[in-house]
């Protein structure tokens, strides 16, 4: 565990954990949905695709999961070790919270023992210990979603993607989740790919902000997020965060005038 | 609150209802009915001893029951297995289920009762005969049900599924199943009721083979023994109503921690 996470050694193994090579997806009924996008996450890397309801970004990462198949270009990436977060936190209502967060695991055949234990630490992780025994109906939104982040945390995954997963919380468990998702991530060290509709949440969580265009989805912004980590929370209320936000935003702006 | 006062709580509403239901009863045959009337609605103590407390009708309505409760769930049994063997191929398959299933909702409006007749004269008055009615009558509401559970499944949980490339035996075992179960309960619900009504129905049909509840009924009925009618429909109904409780029971047992239908208030 290293207390502080340094970017550049993360880079100097600069393989590419996730890369789009001019990826274009078009629906059946004819509705382009993106069009050349590329880009690569490494690991250590944090990536956050930031754009308007409707631009396209749920569908990059159903294509960068594999969930979709996307029509023409190169898309790469590690599947056989994804977490993958959904905008919901997409629970078995009949399991309870061990075994919610033994899922992934289970279903990739890791031994009942094993399984175990690491779902106790990946519970520990999100500081949901304690509320093993619970079955869904019983937690709050913010703890549903710690929930299912455990359940992709069990498999250790080297790619993490995220679609919205906090989208709909309250803005103090929204906060919080966000801090503590830094810290898993400073923890763990997996490539990150997360999407977002919240600028300063972009802003907040990541090495690297991609803004896209409205459909067909294009990225039309890169920007570079300086500020190491761990991440104090109060940096949200920095000037340089308000202007790295206003450019963001700016950016978005423009391509959705 | 005290356990005394939550179980008079609990069980006090049904009873009262009970009572006055009673007291109802015994209304109508002393201060409705006139003289020449009161035999269409016997007292209930009447109903008791004429039926359940002498000894050949007893037996008569013990055999009764047991040959129609049998019918029932065996035709019950029968149901629900090739319900869930085809809510299971037609879930898993579209092209089956375009084959399948319009004539699965086409055959629920078919009066089923109408074809009785028919079954008595390829079966005979045999069982085989009253448990087909019973599973005609049944299948296709439990099927639909089924159905209906099975292609209900969130489509995140699908996606969650498919993320961990799980074969179709685990998808049907570990999420299909267990999503599906509220709406198959409530299938197995209806098709025991149902079961029950068919078994009943059968008998009436038929005059020969097995003794069952519906030849009594329709027996009695015929010899102006009101008394044990009454004594059969008690039976009956009780029928209906143990096997409403059965799966009653079970659902519970298996929903009550997660599903909002079997919530235990707290």
């Amino acid at each position: 565990m290293t207390e502080h996470f340094e970017p550049e050694i993360a880079h100097s193994n600069n393989a590419a954990r996730l890369e789009f090579r001019n990826v274009s997806m078009t629906f059946p009924d004819g509705t382009e949905a993106l069009k050349e996008v590329s880009f690569s996450v490494a690991a250590g890397e944090f990536v956050t695709i930031v754009g308007p309801s409707g631009c396209g970004k749920s569908t990059l990462l159903r294509v960068a999961s594999g969930l979709t198949t996307h029509s023409n270009g190169e898309c790469m990436s590690d599947r056989k070790s994804l977490g993958y977060v959904f905008q919901d936190a997409t629970l078995l209502p009949w399991r309870t919270v061990q075994r919610n967060v033994e899922l992934n695991a289970e279903l990739q055949g890791v031994p009942e023992a094993e399984r175990r234990e690491r779902a106790r630490q990946a519970i520990d992780l999100v500081g949901l210990t304690g509320n093993e025994k619970k079955y869904p109906k019983q937690l709050s939104g913010g703890m549903k979603m710690r929930t299912s982040l455990a359940r992709s945390l069990v498999m250790k995954p080297s790619v993490f993607m995220f679609d919205e997963p906090f989208g709909a919380l309250d803005e103090i468990s929204r906060e919080r989740l966000q801090d503590e998702l830094l810290r898993i991530f400073d923890h763990e060290g997996f490539a990150g790919l997360f999407i977002t509709h919240s600028v300063p949440e972009a802003v907040f969580l990541s090495t690297r902000v991609l803004c896209m265009s409205a459909r067909p989805g294009r990225i039309i912004a890169d920007f570079s997020i300086p500020w190491e980590y761990p991440r104090q929370h109060d940096i949200r209320y920095s000037p340089e965060f308000a202007e790295m936000c206003g450019k963001v935003s700016e950016s978005l702006r423009e391509a959705h005038a | 609150m005290s356990t005394q006062t939550k179980l008079l709580k609990t069980y006090a509403p049904p009873l009262a209802t009970f009572g006055a239901f009673i007291g109802v009863w015994y209304a109508v045959h002393y201060f409705i009915l006139s003289e020449n009337r009161k035999f269409i609605v016997p007292p209930p103590h009447a109903v008791i001893d004429n039926s359940f407390l002498n000894g050949i009708a007893r037996s008569e309505l013990a055999e009764g029951l047991v040959n129609t409760g049998r019918i029932a769930l065996f035709g019950f049994l029968i149901a629900s297995v090739l319900a869930l063997f085809g809510s299971v191929l037609m879930a898993g398959n579209r092209m089956i289920e375009r084959a399948l299933f319009p004539y699965a909702v086409a055959l629920q409006t078919v009066p089923i009762l109408a074809l009785v007749p028919l079954f008595s004269v390829w079966f005979g008055p045999t069982r085989t005969a009253r448990i087909v009615t019973c599973v005609l009558v049944a299948i296709f509401p439990i099927l639909t049900s089924f159905l209906f559970g099975l292609k209900s499944v969130d489509s995140g949980h699908q996606d969650l599924f498919t993320l961990n490339n799980v074969s179709r035996t685990t998808r049907f075992r570990k999420l299909l199943f267990p999503a599906a179960l509220p709406s198959i309960f409530t299938g197995l619900r209806i098709g025991a009721g149902l079961c029950v009504i068919g078994a009943l129905v059968a008998d009436f049909f038929f005059s020969r083979g097995d003794l069952g509840l519906g030849r009594l009924l329709n027996n009695y009925a015929k010899r102006l023994e009101y008394e044990k009618l009454f004594g059969g429909v008690i039976l009956a109904s009780a029928l209906g109503v143990a096997i409403y409780i059965l799966i009653g029971w079970i659902a519970n047992r298996s929903l009550r921690d997660w599903h909002e239908s079997e919530a235990r208030s707290a």
